[in-house]
């Protein structure tokens, strides 16, 4: 089947190729023939990506250590939902994933424009191809996920424990997904840049691509996000590391083009931004793919140097001086169509909230490559750490919190005083609230920045609140619906609208959570005997007992050993107990002792989290194995010639020992205040984005009465 | 005011404020940057953010801290450090490590939670521990 696949993927590349040659014979020739074949020819290589993609899926299932992914990636006792993710942990095996999705994705999109943009969509096809063949000559030629081994080995590496998280099941396909459906956006920017038609109809076309690249991309950081909170046992959720950063980028440029193109759609300004920045936003997913490969930046996602970094570079440069060149040399064609009235108007408010957008994205591409820059300017490599980050993004995240609640409620073209007022008074008057209650009743007040945000963010939730409640209470003095049926029917008529108020309410939340989280968590590192207690931010933490398991592993990551502790924890009335532990997962490293190797392989903390909407309380624990050390070498020397039932006898003495007597074990504790509004307002985020986008029935309706009109027009003239 | 006056006082102002945010960008960089180096290029005094590989058979705990040698990815010259806070889940005896403190008596001292692992290679094979 191997062969079936490699096979499946150099049959894709030519296709690929075929349907760029097709593509750009039809559109310099105008024959819809070659046109139509070109985009055949992406259906096919869908098809093909997808069969490969699905080989490769199952060899991983059936554990066929013949597969050189496989036998690296995966084991027998891989637990089935490990083996299924395993696919993509694998750089190769991300690489087919990528160009499947984006396969899938060109597909869509052509087949929903088949009927429209006949100048625009076979450039778009020509461009789409050849991101899609970039990525399966990078497959062909260097990193074939269908290389085999001439042995094929007993039992596999299995899955990188660290990657054994439900998370890691969504985050990287997630991710992917965003990357990749920017690619469309950008496809279409290039088609309309190469036939000079610059008007609004691409963008019209491929908008909700561009949402649902958002939206998948901001699901994928925020899963990303929670990884960390629960898994790498350090207790934060962002790191300022490259490889979040590089996730970052292209989201907060994507971001900034979803509110632009709407200035182009309604104005026909800021041609020549909106191309520039998808074509930077497709760079920098092209860049944040690239990061996570090279091993150029020092990262805890940087995985030892890749054989493909110089490809991906030559690639990305490629496209950054093609767009660039098409850019400067369609500027006549992209003069806007008006002027911009008044700084008081949604179009600048816009403006504004894009230079933001872009500065935030400058900092933080400034801050990943510093250690870059630095070595180049003074010759030694320096880095900034997330100090740096965090001075620098805050001010520019408050300006942005506040747009957030300004922006949507302005008017196009100008705004008039009186609206203003009507439009702020009460949000204003929130904000103020806000602002001196949590300066008075809490200690908002020790850190300004967050005592800013938490005005803001009230502001924010007061505009989007009375902007539903003028909505709705207008709609049922003329439909005299009830309330509720009254937001439905408001949200349902108008889902662009609202959907980007929830959006802007669920930004609003995740950005409460951050700064009261960051600003007033409250940690502690201890260590404990069993019958030991601590207090951390009134909580008072008792360590009951040590606990050891064999193979139950609570969160069935198929851990062979699992030491771990249960803990009291009481705050008054409050009273819950917590289980951290620690996984450990044997190595096949044949340097190690037959029972060493099941304690110095890898292991991971399994955190333990009592989730609340007021704060959350984190432990995580890490024993000290120290003490059994000796026992364990003992048992290396005694037993390395035993059947293996012998030594899981010994482990399970060994284990037993842990439980019994345990030596003091390290502890971290942290109560980290409306954290989990981070998700909360993430949730929100995603449910408006999905209204957004959702088609309405009226937009169908209406398309298919204007197709009707059409036709109808055409008739009658040409009777 | 005539509109192309106008526009040239909007561009005079926005390019004022990006060589502003370029100048705060380059300025807080350089002052709050931590200088990479080797094991073997440390001199007292002076912070550093060391990248090294931890010795085979050198790590003690030693109560809450953790001594251990580094040396540099390809030589053999090492310096021990003494660190304290949370340890990395992927922390290993001949793995890369980032670790940011000072030199103190011929010992690194390391800050607090500085210690940072490279993550062990997730797409191949574990070769450093071979």
């Amino acid at each position: 089947m191997a062969d079936v696949g490699s096979a499946c993927l150099a049959v894709a590349l030519l296709t690929a190729a075929y349907a760029v040659l097709a593509s750009v014979r039809g559109a310099l020739s105008g024959s819809r023939r070659w046109v139509t074949s070109g985009r055949r020819a992406i259906y096919c290589l869908a098809a093909l990506t997808v069969g490969a993609f699905a080989i490769l899926e199952s060899a991983f299932l059936r554990s066929d250590f013949s597969y050189k992914l496989v036998a690296e990636g995966s084991s027998t006792d891989t637990p089935t939902f490990y083996k299924v993710t395993a696919v993509w942990a694998t750089q190769d095996g991300s690489l087919l994933l990528w160009s499947t999705l984006l396969a899938l994705f060109a597909s869509a999109v052509l087949f929903l424009t088949r009927r429209s943009l006949r100048e625009i969509a076979p450039w778009a096809t020509a461009v789409l191809a050849v991101v899609a063949g970039f990525f399966l000559l990078l497959m062909v030629g260097w990193e074939n996920p269908f290389d085999t081994l001439a042995s094929p080995p007993a039992e596999g590496a299995g899955l990188n424990p660290l990657l054994r998280h439900p998370a890691m099941m969504i985050h990287p396909p997630m991710l992917y997904t965003g990357y990749v459906a920017f690619s469309v956006p950008f496809a279409f920017a290039i088609g309309a840049l190469i036939t000079r038609r610059t008007g609004a109809d691409w963008i019209r076309a491929t908008r909700r691509f561009a949402l649902i690249a958002w939206t998948f991309l901001g699901t994928g950081i925020m899963l990303g996000a929670l990884w960390s909170y629960t898994e790498l046992g350090w207790g934060g959720y962002w790191a300022w590391d490259p490889v979040e950063n590089a996730s970052l980028m292209p989201w907060l440029i994507g971001t900034a083009f979803i509110h632009s193109i709407m200035v182009q759609e309604k104005r026909g300004l800021l041609k020549v931004w909106n191309v520039s920045l998808i074509c930077a936003t497709f760079a920098l997913a092209l860049m944040g793919t690239f990061l996570v490969r090279s091993g150029i930046l020092d990262s805890i996602h940087a995985f030892g140097a890749s054989t493909i970094g110089v490809q991906f570079l030559i690639f990305i440069g490629l496209v950054v001086a093609a767009s660039a060149a098409l850019i400067v040399s369609r500027l006549p064609d992209l003069r806007s169509e008006a002027r911009l009235d008044s700084l008081l108007s949604r179009e600048a408010f816009f403006l504004l909230n894009n230079l933001v957008l872009v500065a935030l994205c400058l900092v933080i591409m400034w801050g990943t490559f510093f250690p870059l820059i630095s070595e180049a300017i003074t010759g030694t490599e320096a880095s900034v750490g997330p100090p740096w980050f965090d001075r620098l993004t805050t001010p520019l995240a408050l300006v942005l919190v506040l747009l957030t609640g300004v922006g949507p409620v302005l008017a196009w073209r100008r705004v008039t005083w009186s609206s203003l007022r009507r439009i702020l008074v009460v949000p204003l008057a929130a904000a103020a609230v806000t602002f001196a209650g949590a300066a008075l009743l809490t200690d908002a007040a020790d850190s300004p920045p967050s005592l800013l945000m938490f005005t803001f963010v009230a502001f924010v939730l007061a505009v989007v609140t009375q902007e539903f409640a003028r909505g709705a209470s207008a709609r049922r003095t003329i439909t005299g619906e009830a309330l509720p049926r009254a937001l439905v029917r408001l949200a349902g008529r108008n889902r662009r609208r609202y959907g980007g108020y929830l959006v802007h309410a669920g930004i609003a939340v995740l950005f409460l959570g951050v700064a009261a989280s960051s600003a007033f968590i409250e940690q502690r590192d201890v260590r404990l005997s069993p019958g030991d207690r601590f207090e951390v931010n009134g909580y008072d933490v008792t360590y009951r007992r040590a606990t050891a398991s064999l193979g139950g592993d609570s969160a069935g990551t198929g851990a062979p050993i699992s030491l771990g502790a249960v803990l009291d924890v009481r705050r008054g009335d409050e009273r819950f107990t917590l289980r951290p532990s620690r996984n450990y997962y044997s190595t096949q490293d044949p340097t190690r002792g037959v029972i060493s190797r099941f304690f110095e392989g890898e292991a991971t903390s399994e955190v333990d989290v009592r989730w609340g909407l007021r704060k959350d309380f984190w432990l995580a624990v890490r024993p000290d194995l120290n003490e059994l050390t000796p026992a364990i070498r003992k048992g290396d020397r005694e037993f390395s010639k035993s059947p293996t039932d012998v030594q899981a006898i010994v482990i399970a003495a060994l284990a037993e020992r842990y439980r019994t007597n345990p030596p003091p074990a390290a502890f971290r504790a942290i109560v980290s205040p409306l954290v989990v509004w981070i998700w909360i307002g993430g949730g929100i985020a995603v449910l408006g984005a999905l209204i957004a986008l959702w088609p309405s029935p009226e937009a169908r309706l209406r398309r298919v009465r204007s197709l009707y009109a059409a036709r109808l027009g055409r008739e009658l003239s040409r009777a | 005011m005539d509109p192309a006056r106008k526009r040239k006082i909007r561009l005079v102002l926005t390019l004022g404020i990006a060589v502003c945010l370029a100048a705060a960008l380059l300025y807080t960089s350089f002052s709050a940057s931590t200088e990479a180096s080797k094991p073997s290029e440390l001199q007292p005094g002076r912070s550093y953010e060391v990248t090294g590989k931890v010795v085979k058979s050198s790590v003690e705990h030693e109560g809450d801290r953790l001594r251990f040698r580094i040396r540099d990815r390809d030589g053999t010259e090492s310096v021990p450090v003494l660190y304290s806070g949370v340890v990395p889940d992927p922390f290993r005896e001949g793995r890369e490590v980032i670790v940011s403190g000072e030199l103190r008596d011929g010992t690194f001292v390391a800050e607090r939670d500085s210690l940072v692992t490279k993550c062990p290679s997730k797409f191949t094979k574990d070769k450093s521990s071979a």
